[in-house]
């Protein structure tokens, strides 16, 4: 048996003694004896450290580790840097509890505010919280910051990633209130739709930037005539493109949201991750969430703290702007030490090299037979292409070590990261070729 | 200490990536950013240093004692880390076809199939990321049941006021009515209270057992009976699993729907505020109400974040329970509540507890009568036990118990550490009696003095400006 339980059996006999027992069973004399397990758990015998570990890396080495992954649609594969990997498992930083002692956890607190800090500055609104989940329960967040008493339905672009659509009507059906779908128009959100669903009871649109499809969307258009609709704007932007793309503030957005994981988390089956919400003075006190704040101590120091917590479940209860409690901070802390480490610099080069690896592999692919642009707008590192023989192709690609596009029901989705090199995608186009010949 | 952009100098920079080996994109002049985000610019010496300074103005249970009730701070074993970091795990893409993620399936299904043991339950999802979240998901699973029943009167949800305050926030985020029922004076349910609420207008009862007073409810049967007997369904907070897993079971006190909380009772470390994971579990007529992820399964169900969950946390959370087995997870509550206990006997004759008796996992002191004699408050003793390096234990939670601080040492505690804690708890007391007004300005020698909160919040600075 594995145990983390230091006391010796001796010490144990001598606290039961000092407490004036002699038995543990004494101490759950008040649950009802019929309740209590009469025989062990239907588990595994317990092992030693060494035993789990070949147990775990044994279904670990089940999975496949594909050396270039040409896959995003949520959870994208960038590099993360030894720096990024290392600071977050310093021990303190990782075994913290939530820093409600400030003057215990300056470290924490003071890497939030810095955190908060950087995301306003990647989306240019004026505060950020110490973030939520992920990307798609960010925005759900966002639909509830939107919603008064009048304005109670949410429109929501169908070019948004499912899991964020399926997750927003999850919260929406919550709450009893109404999410409606604005039509895509070639890859893009219907400007002409969205205005017909503009009507006096919508609280807000959300639209994805660059979009499920990898499409960049006509972000100001749409943000003016959700306005001219008397309605909210949240974007959903991805936080590597917002290193050199408009920011949700330019483009007129009331509340930013997205998914923080290309901010130095690895893709790992799809968690954690990390949702960042972020938005304008004006609504700063509807953001839900811990929000860090600077102060200044007894002595007249600068000190940080956990602010505007009558916000929050703790202190509200059932009038809480939100239920949420823990949320991401050790990947809030990663994101901060990606934006540090990458700098403004490195973050454009990131972004660039996206741009530029996607189009390459977009317009070599396209040169294949029977391969072309499923959607013909601009886009970000995403794109969807026709692809005959998908499966043989995808196959051949897997075979190679090669994760190619995603099978989606318009064509197949594809994804560049600054990771990809030349040479694999020169190899991915000739591979398809060759089994499209 | 300087943050991290005061740091910055013009024109620094790593060089993290590789150079551009395809022709240059640009993008489109009407999708470009005015100005670049004045992010910082540092040589990765000034990250190093930096969050090295940061780390040392961070406390964890890996540090040190952290009797923080309610919260579950006990040791976070380093095998679960390695394990959480293997390439295996972490280079996975959610979407990988189903041949290439066999080993991650295998990971949810075994420390589902562990859980559901633990807990008395049919199904689990690790889709919720945090407890609060499973409340919200076990909730829902209460509300779609009763939509499928064409139930349109349960409106209510029943809280008891010792709840945490995450029960009522969740209730009010699924669209209930919050009935709050007042505790008795044992600090458990009070039957005619409860009584009083039930009727067809029931949707659910949320409790959490032992409570949050660190007691165990004798009554828990007769409670999720009469819930029960009103149409309604018994939803379980987890957070106190720790003082009772292999010992009782949540599914055998009548609950319906619960969650667990990897981070507190599993050993997944807390990371400063997450990430964690809420799994929540339920009976097999509740199974098909579960959330799942439209992109990963298909559409038809509920879903409360992207993909699987925090993956990588169920991963340590199987870690955990491969290593204490079936005759570890019951030893590590037993020990639990034996150090609890043991702790408390120790205080006590100088702070009193709020219920004195047999206590589990946690147990509350109340010093309302003590701030009385001394004028020294739960705040000020808090804030002294920090120049004794320990950080302190919860305050003013729950409720019910005035001046309250809560402690849960849990088992990973020796006999020695709780004797040297109790020891500064004597300190404490005789402090106040000594010289209340050095607690009243209490810490003195931390990090920072008592910081202004009422300053943060009227005027709230919650980013760095350039000056």
């Amino acid at each position: 048996m594995g145990s983390y339980v230091p006391s010796t059996q001796e010490q144990r006999k001598e606290m039961l003694a000092a407490i004036g027992l002699t038995s543990f069973k004494e101490l759950y004399k008040d649950v009802p004896a019929d309740m209590l397990l009469d025989k062990p758990l239907d588990i595994p015998e317990g092992m030693s450290e060494s035993e789990l570990a070949k147990v775990l890396s044994k279904m670990a080495d089940k999975n496949r580790i594909f050396k270039t992954i040409l896959r995003g649609a949520g959870a994208y594969d960038h590099y993360i840097p030894s720096i990024v990997k290392s600071v977050p498992a310093k021990e303190e930083f990782l075994t913290a509890y939530t820093p409600y002692q400030a003057e215990m956890s300056q470290g924490v607190l003071q890497s939030i505010f810095e955190y908060q800090t950087m995301i306003c500055e990647l989306t240019g609104m004026d505060v950020s919280n110490a973030s939520v989940y992920d990307g798609a329960t960010a925005a759900a967040e966002a639909m509830a910051m939107c919603r008064n008493r009048k304005r109670t339905v949410t429109l929501v672009s169908a070019t948004t990633h499912p899991d964020v659509i399926n997750t927003m009507k999850t919260y929406a059906f919550g709450t009893g209130d109404e999410v409606r779908i604005v039509p895509a128009r070639d890859g893009k959100t219907d400007a002409a739709a969205l205005k017909e669903m503009l009507t006096e009871d919508v609280a807000a649109f959300y639209v994805q930037q660059p979009n499920f499809y990898g499409q960049l969307e006509d972000a100001e258009e749409l943000g003016a005539l959700v306005h001219e609709g008397g309605a909210m704007y949240i974007m959903g932007c991805n936080p590597i493109a917002l290193a050199i793309m408009k920011t949700p503030f330019e483009c007129g957005a009331d509340i930013a949201v997205g998914e923080g994981q290309p901010l130095g988390l690895p893709i790992s089956y799809g968690g954690p991750y990390l949702g960042y919400m972020a938005t304008t003075e004006k609504n700063m006190r509807k953001l839900p969430g811990r929000i860090v704040g600077e102060t200044v101590d007894s002595k007249g120091e600068r000190a940080y703290v956990l602010s505007l917590q009558a916000r929050e479940q703790h202190i509200r209860r059932e009038k809480a702007s939100s239920n949420i409690c823990s949320n991401e901070a050790l990947c809030a802390l990663t994101a901060g030490v990606y934006m540090s480490a990458m700098g403004p610099d490195g973050m454009a080069e990131a972004a660039k090299q996206c741009l530029s690896k996607a189009h390459y592999l977009a317009g070599a692919l396209c040169a294949a037979p029977g391969v072309e642009l499923v959607f013909k707008g601009d886009f970000f590192h995403e794109f969807v292409t026709t692809l005959p023989k998908q499966d043989e192709v995808l196959c051949a690609l897997e075979k190679e070590g090669i994760l190619g596009g995603l099978p989606i029901r318009e064509g197949v989705l594809w994804c560049a990261t600054e990771k990809a090199d030349k040479e694999t995608l020169d190899k991915v186009v000739e591979i398809v070729k060759e089994v499209l010949a | 200490m300087k943050l991290v952009f005061e740091k910055s100098v013009a024109g620094r920079k790593s060089q993290l990536i590789g150079k551009c080996d395809v022709p240059e994109v640009k993008l489109p002049e009407k999708f470009v950013r005015k100005t670049a985000p004045d992010l910082p610019q540092l040589a990765e010496v000034d990250v190093a240093r930096h969050y090295s300074a940061l780390n040392r103005r961070v406390h964890g249970v890996n540090s040190g004692f952290y009797p923080l009730g309610s919260c579950t701070m006990k040791y976070n074993p380093r095998v679960d880390e390695d394990m959480a970091a293997l390439p295996g795990f972490t280079g996975i893409h959610p979407l990988a076809p189903k041949y290439a993620t066999e080993g991650c399936r295998e990971v949810l299904e075994m420390a589902g199939d562990f859980l559901c043991k633990i807990s008395g339950m049919d199904a689990m999802t690790f889709q919720p990321a945090a407890g609060a979240h499973g409340e919200f998901t076990g909730v829902l699973l209460i509300k779609q049941y009763h939509k499928s029943r064409g139930d349109e009167a349960r409106t209510k949800i029943i809280v008891p006021d010792s709840a945490h305050g995450t029960n009522p926030a969740t209730a009010a985020m699924c669209g209930f009515e919050v009935v709050n029922i007042p505790s008795a004076p044992n600090g458990c349910v009070d039957l005619e209270a409860l009584k009083a609420v039930l009727g067809p207008d029931t949707a659910g009862l949320m409790l959490t057992n032992p409570n949050t007073v660190g007691i165990f409810d004798e009554n828990i049967l007769e409670i999720t009976r009469l819930v029960h007997e009103a149409g309604g369904l018994c939803y379980y907070d987890g957070a106190n699993l720790n003082a009772v897993m292999g010992i009782v079971r949540p599914g055998d006190m009548g609950f319906d729907c619960i969650h667990m909380n990897l981070h507190k009772t599993f050993g997944t470390p807390h990371g400063g505020g997450g990430p964690g994971a809420g799994a929540v579990g339920c009976k097999s007529f509740l199974a098909g109400f579960l959330p799942k992820s439209a992109m990963m399964d298909g559409e038809g169900h509920i879903q409360v974040r992207s993909f699987a969950g925090n993956f990588l946390v169920v991963v340590k959370a199987l870690a955990y329970i491969l290593c204490l087995g079936k005759e570890g997870i019951p030893e590590a509550a037993e020990n639990a509540v034996l150090n609890a206990n043991y702790l408390m006997k120790q205080i006590k004759g100088t702070f009193e507890p709020a219920f004195d008796r047999i206590c589990m996992h946690e147990f509350v002191l109340d010093l309302s009568e003590f701030k009385k004699e001394t004028g020294v408050s739960a705040l000020d003793v808090a804030k002294s036990l920090i120049d004794y390096g320990m950080h302190p234990p919860t305050m003013y939670f729950p409720l019910i118990v005035h001046e309250a601080l809560m402690l849960e040492p849990t088992e990973t505690e020796s006999k020695e550490t709780l004797d040297e804690a109790a020891e500064i708890f004597r300190k404490m007391y005789a402090l106040a009696k000594e010289d209340p007004q050095y607690m009243h300005e209490a810490p003195h020698n931390a990090q920072i003095g008592r910081p202004d909160e009422v300053l943060a919040a009227r005027k709230p600075v919650v980013r760095w400006k350039k000056q």
